[in-house]
């Protein structure tokens, strides 16, 4: 069975705040709900399944009784910044099965106002956390060994930055709404090398919320029908010793939701590709089929990710790198700007004409250690 | 500079072997002896072929960098890695006693064994060879 088209978008909300020391957390996973469920023209009293990950207070069953929902389908899949890719897939599955038909995915977390609790250790943290694997120093280990390998620069990867800043610029609620140049990212201060600060995604509170509905409830909505005609999940591993930096989950991902859409990468008007830093996006954008392995930084530079005058526009809401990572997990956010996209609600300075095929990948954990990886892709009708 | 402290590594019942062959200056590697292949970090049922027939075995302690990355924003800056044992795998490490700024991928480097706090097992890392 395939979930194409077993499941459409009704409802988006992105919380506008990027710094909430005066909310609580639960706070925040109740407003982006009520913005959801009401940009779809729903009730809460609609919602008959509830999807949340690990950032969710207490976990499915607390947010549940908090939000005051009376659900008969759940699902708290914990992938790190993927979950709610993984999220909208399964919604498609569950209303494909008839467990459920209006679905709710909810967002939020706080790493500006305070860090955010850590997550419990796995079996491999004996070997990993005493020598100080960080998120920052492991996606720099991914770039070091692309960079070995393929000749990829740091000026190819400043232009995905480059290419964010352009199109935070038209967003009022984003972090960083200055432009950057290639010059700029490269002066910022190295963080781990070969990334510098300004290859590295935001630090925001905030959150976000998606309502997924079954096509009889899409066709009475008022909103424009935005189908799910591809999903997938992958966890990519160390694979026991036998580690490869240079690709990621998305090779997996991509090629399983192209088959399942029955597209191609060639085909794909908009793609949110997760940006926690530069070389996330370039190492996903090869593994997703769109340049050859090796050859991303050739796509990326140049300024070929800017909308209006780039062959591939990306992230036109200014994405991790400039607008929001909310929670440090931005997938939500990916789908949100690729809705705005198809339903034509995208600034006008970025919107991509007749844009009706968009792609939204996520990865969640570390791509240097391990990782989950979704790929979503979304057709206007 | 100040010096780096090392947290001590957690230990489990799995993996208590490993580290007391590093407080011996032994460096471990868990080696399948159903499929022949060698991994890391140790289980006790292989993730190449799910057999339960596995065993320590010695490594040499040389290997290469894989990749690296100098963590600049740490109070004491560090390099963490991968390095490409000789033996096969590639581990989660750190590279040491080196000029970060000479480092390169492909590196030949050899093991030492540097302490943590509080008396806990070293930690197995490597230097330029």
């Amino acid at each position: 069975m395939s979930i194409k088209g077993k499941a459409y978008i009704a409802g988006i909300y992105e919380h506008p705040t990027r710094h909430a020391p005066d909310k609580s957390t639960a706070q925040l996973h109740a407003e982006v709900a009520k913005g959801a469920i009401e940009d779809a023209g729903l009730t809460r009293a609609d919602i008959d399944g509830y999807f949340c990950a690990g950032d969710a207070p207490g976990g499915a069953w607390p947010m549940v009784d908090y939000l005051g929902l009376k659900v008969r389908h759940i699902d708290s899949t914990e992938t790190g910044g993927c979950s709610y890719l993984i999220h909208l897939g399964h919604a498609a599955e569950a209303i494909a099965a008839g467990k459920c038909s209006i679905a709710l995915i909810t967002l939020a977390g706080k790493p500006r106002t305070s860090a955010m609790p850590p997550r419990a250790a796995g079996a491999e943290a004996d070997f990993e956390a005493a020598y100080g694997a960080t998120t920052h120093n492991a996606y720099g280990m991914c770039a070091m060994r692309h960079m070995h390998d393929y000749g990829t620069t740091s000026e190819q990867l400043a232009w995905i930055k480059v290419a964010a800043s352009h199109h935070a610029q038209y967003n009022p609620h984003a972090m960083l709404r200055d432009v950057v140049t290639v010059e700029d990212v490269l002066n910022s201060p190295m963080i781990s090398d070969p990334l510098h600060r300004l290859d590295c995604c935001v630090i925001t509170d905030g959150g976000g919320a998606i309502v997924v509905v079954a096509p009889e409830i899409a066709a009475k909505l008022k909103r424009p029908k935005i189908k799910v005609i591809g999903a997938s999940e992958f966890i990519k591993t160390q694979m026991g010793g036998k580690v490869d930096l240079t690709y990621s989950g998305a090779r997996f991902t991509g090629a399983a939701s192209f088959a399942e859409a029955g597209v191609k990468p060639s085909d794909i008007k908009y793609v949110s590709i997760y940006d926690s830093f530069t070389i996330t996006v370039l190492i996903q954008l090869e593994d997703l089929g769109f340049a050859e392995k090796g050859k991303g930084g050739r796509l990326v530079q140049d300024g070929n990710l800017i909308a209006g005058t780039g062959k591939l526009p990306f992230n036109t809401d200014g994405g991790g790198l400039c607008s929001n990572h909310p929670g440090n997990r931005g997938g939500l956010t990916k789908v949100l700007e690729a809705v705005r996209q198809l339903r034509g609600e995208a600034h006008p300075k970025v919107q991509v004409k007749n844009c009706n095929l968009a792609l939204a990948h996520g990865t969640g954990g570390s791509l240097g250690l391990r990782h989950g990886s979704s790929t979503v892709i979304l057709e206007r009708e | 500079m100040a010096e780096r402290k090392l947290p001590a590594p957690a230990v489990s019942a799995e993996t208590q072997a490993y580290w007391d062959a590093a407080a011996k200056g032994k460096l471990l590697v868990r080696k399948c002896t159903s499929c022949n292949q060698l991994h890391h970090y140790p289980r006790t049922i292989c993730p190449f072929c799910f057999s339960d027939k596995t065993e320590w075995i010695e490594a040499s302690g040389k290997g290469t960098i894989y990749s690296y990355s100098v963590m600049r924003r740490a109070p004491v800056p560090y390099a963490m890695a991968y390095v490409t044992l000789a033996e096969g795998p590639r581990m989660v490490t750190n590279i040491v006693d080196c000029d970060f700024d000479k480092l390169k991928c492909e590196q030949a480097v050899k093991v030492v064994f540097k302490p943590t706090e509080g008396g806990g097992p070293p930690l197995p890392m490597f230097t330029p060879a």
